[in-house]
């Protein structure tokens, strides 16, 4: 072995040996590193379960989704009714036909309405009228049965798709299909059963449900506020299509050109982009906290290391006068400090570990009762390397000082020192 | 010529007083010769030692040690020097309390751009050569002073330096064990070793070939020991002390003494 890597080998083996020495000083020393490791650790593996979560919730929710709502801005005030602005099939007509970045337009209306089958009346269950493409955007297919179709919808037929939770809670025989429900004591015959989504980011319950052609649901409801719910090509280009749903909407209403939109344009993406700075704020507030424990930490380091020297300073002495040049002392006591701060990474890190195990099991063990799921979470590699490389910098710097206040001692002081 | 000396001095200032701690030396050591400097405290012997060890470099003149000139060299290269020229032996033995008497002895050769590989033989030969065989695991903590001394001289030894600096290297010893190291000490110079040793007891310094003499920075007198006026006076004294006790109580124990010592085994034999 050559000389410098024998002499570093020999440093990293005495500063363990030294740390080893003053375990507990050691790891008090240690310990805002290890919180500042554990909490930046934590936040990042949090941060990956929460957008792991959202984005899986996201997807199933629909990506693509683009919501437009009725609006009527205040400089349209007496110009223009409520009535006016509300959404209608002739919207979603002219979206399907003109605006080509979207695949998928449907209106969709909802209210509660009286239900009874042949056993059970209950007074009010949520009944949706849709269109067919509701079920491509939704990715809701009947289990049984057949979806609703555009004869449906065109010859206002009174048909209706259920969820199983209303076949369970209307105690229709079999899977349903085939039966009647009576919806505001129309009859209805009930053509398919489709599954109940449980995403947590909508806000719709999980609850029985109806869904009956628009046109049927508008004859059946005077008052409604409908919305529509469109699906785009591709998630990427939604300022286009805003653009474009715009000028569709503008001409299908005849707006005049000075006139403000009297409608809504709502991506899904907007909306993972707020989870995505709230994330980055979280972040940055941890990264805050954090950056205050590897200070306070750091100052822990320095100020051990300096009780180290002054201890140690006949050693000094002694280990300069059998020949170790002031680079040497300097190496020693500097790897000393970095090792002293990565031990406290490492601790920190195995720290974060079980917390973050924790966070993937908490929702296993609560089940309903969390909110979110952050099975996803987990510390990736880069934040492992970040940790170190952080502990180790911590190290660096605050070891420098009583590093170089080790190298500059002057043997013949040192060796008079008590 | 191992040391060459030439008008070294070494001035420190305190405040605004200057103090000469030594004001013009010129000193030369040959090889093999065993050297023993002496003087009252502020004499500037612990000066000089400094300088000899390259702890410390003087304010000017020149250190010639293996006809290198010391004195023109930056830190790093003094210490590689320290290193490789010069084993130094301290009052206080300077050990590393928790570390083994071997770990002890192989502090310089970590420190040692030479050997690497047999550093572990090196240090057990050194121990050896010391009379320690049997203490080499031992911590330096659970010595007696004199064998401490003895891992220090051990120490010093080791990297098979060109000269030994001893400062006061008894001064914490008690009689017995200060004749061992003593003793030891002899016995490398006889070897061939080249040996400084600084010290304010005549009884150690006896044993040296010669000896040097500071007074407030300067060389006050530079004899072989047998010709030292100081010292031929102290060990006559010293005899006759002894003649004086012995007649009072003849069977008592002998008293220590360089001088008293060579007759007395003389004598027995």
């Amino acid at each position: 072995m050559s000389f410098v890597p024998r002499l570093f080998f020999q440093t990293v083996l005495f500063a363990i040996l030294q740390i080893w020495t003053n375990k507990v000083r050691s790891v008090l020393t240690c310990l805002g590193i290890i919180i500042g490791v554990w909490a930046i650790a934590a936040v990042i593996a949090f941060m990956g379960g929460l957008q792991g979560f959202v984005m899986n919730e996201v997807d199933a929710f629909g990506a693509k989704k683009v919501f437009i709502m009725p609006h009527r801005p205040d400089e349209l005030d007496g110009k223009v009714s409520w009535r006016d602005v509300r959404m209608n099939a002739e919207d979603t007509e002219a979206l399907r036909k003109y605006a080509k970045s979207l695949t998928h337009v449907t209106i969709v209306a909802e209210r509660g309405m009286p239900v009874r089958s042949a056993e059970v009346s209950k007074q009010s269950v949520a009944v949706t009228g849709i269109q067919p493409d509701w079920h491509d955007i939704e990715k809701n297919f009947p289990l049984a049965g057949r979806p609703i179709l555009n004869a449906d919808d065109e010859e206002a037929l009174p048909v209706v798709v259920i969820n199983d939770l209303a076949v369970d809670e209307l105690r229709l025989p079999n899977d349903g299909v085939g039966e009647f429900v009576y919806i505001k004591n129309r009859r209805f015959l009930v053509i398919g059963v489709i599954k109940s989504k449980d995403i947590k980011i909508s806000n719709d319950r999980v609850e029985s449900k109806c869904y009956i052609p628009y046109s049927t649901f508008s004859r059946m409801s005077r008052w409604q506020w409908p919305y529509i719910i469109a699906e785009m090509k591709s998630a990427d280009n939604s300022e286009e299509t805003r653009a474009e749903v715009a000028s569709v909407l503008r001409r299908a209403r005849d707006l005049r050109p000075a006139w403000p939109n009297t409608f809504r344009i709502q991506f899904v993406q907007e909306f993972l982009d707020v989870i995505k700075n709230l994330g980055a704020g979280l972040t940055l507030a941890a990264g805050v906290l954090v950056g205050i424990a590897l200070l306070v930490g750091g100052i822990g380091i320095m100020n051990i290391m300096l009780v180290s020297v002054s201890e140690r300073t006949r050693e000094i002495g002694l280990r300069k006068a059998v020949g170790a040049n002031p680079m040497v002392i300097l190496l020693q006591f500097l790897i000393e400090a970095i090792i002293l701060c990565m031990s406290g990474g490492a601790i920190g890190l195995v720290f974060a570990q079980v917390t973050t195990i924790a966070m993937q099991e908490l929702p296993r063990k609560m089940g309903d009762k969390m909110p979110v799921d952050l099975s996803a979470a987990e510390i990736p590699m880069w934040a492992i390397f970040l940790s170190f490389g952080f502990s180790a910098s911590v190290g660096v710097v605050f070891g420098m000082w009583p590093a170089i206040k080790a190298a500059r001692l002057d043997p013949i002081e040192a060796l008079r020192h008590e | 010529m191992t040391i060459e000396v030439r008008d070294l001095r070494k001035i420190y200032r305190m405040g605004v007083e200057r103090i000469h701690a030594l004001d013009g030396v010129d000193l030369s050591i040959e090889r093999g010769e065993f050297v023993a400097i002496m003087g009252a405290s502020g004499s500037g012997k612990s000066t000089i030692m400094n300088i000899l060890g390259c702890l410390d470099k003087p304010t000017s003149g020149e250190y010639i040690l293996n006809g290198k000139p010391t004195h023109k060299m930056g830190a790093i290269e003094l210490a590689r020097v320290r290193n490789e020229q010069i084993g130094f032996v301290f009052q206080t033995f300077e050990l590393l309390p928790r570390a083994t008497a071997l770990r002890n002895v192989q502090l310089p050769l970590q420190y040692s751009r030479r050997r690497f590989f047999g550093s572990r033989r090196m240090a057990k030969r050194a121990l050896e050569r010391v009379g320690l065989a049997d203490r080499m695991s031992h911590r330096s903590s659970q010595m007696s002073g004199g064998q401490r001394q003895r891992v220090a001289v051990a120490r010093a030894l080791v990297n098979r330096p060109a000269i030994l600096l001893a400062d006061e290297p008894t001064g914490n010893l008690d009689s017995t064990t200060t004749h061992e190291i003593i003793a030891l000490f002899t016995e490398l110079h006889e070897e061939g070793q080249t040996i400084i040793i600084v010290t304010h007891e005549e009884e150690v310094a006896g044993h040296a070939q010669r000896i040097v003499r500071l007074c407030d920075g300067l060389i006050m007198s530079d004899f072989p020991t047998n010709e030292d006026p100081i010292h031929t006076a102290f060990v006559q004294q010293a005899a006759s002390m002894a003649s004086a006790r012995a007649r009072r109580e003849p069977a008592g124990r002998p008293m220590l003494g360089p001088t008293r010592t060579h007759e007395s085994q003389e004598a027995a034999q």
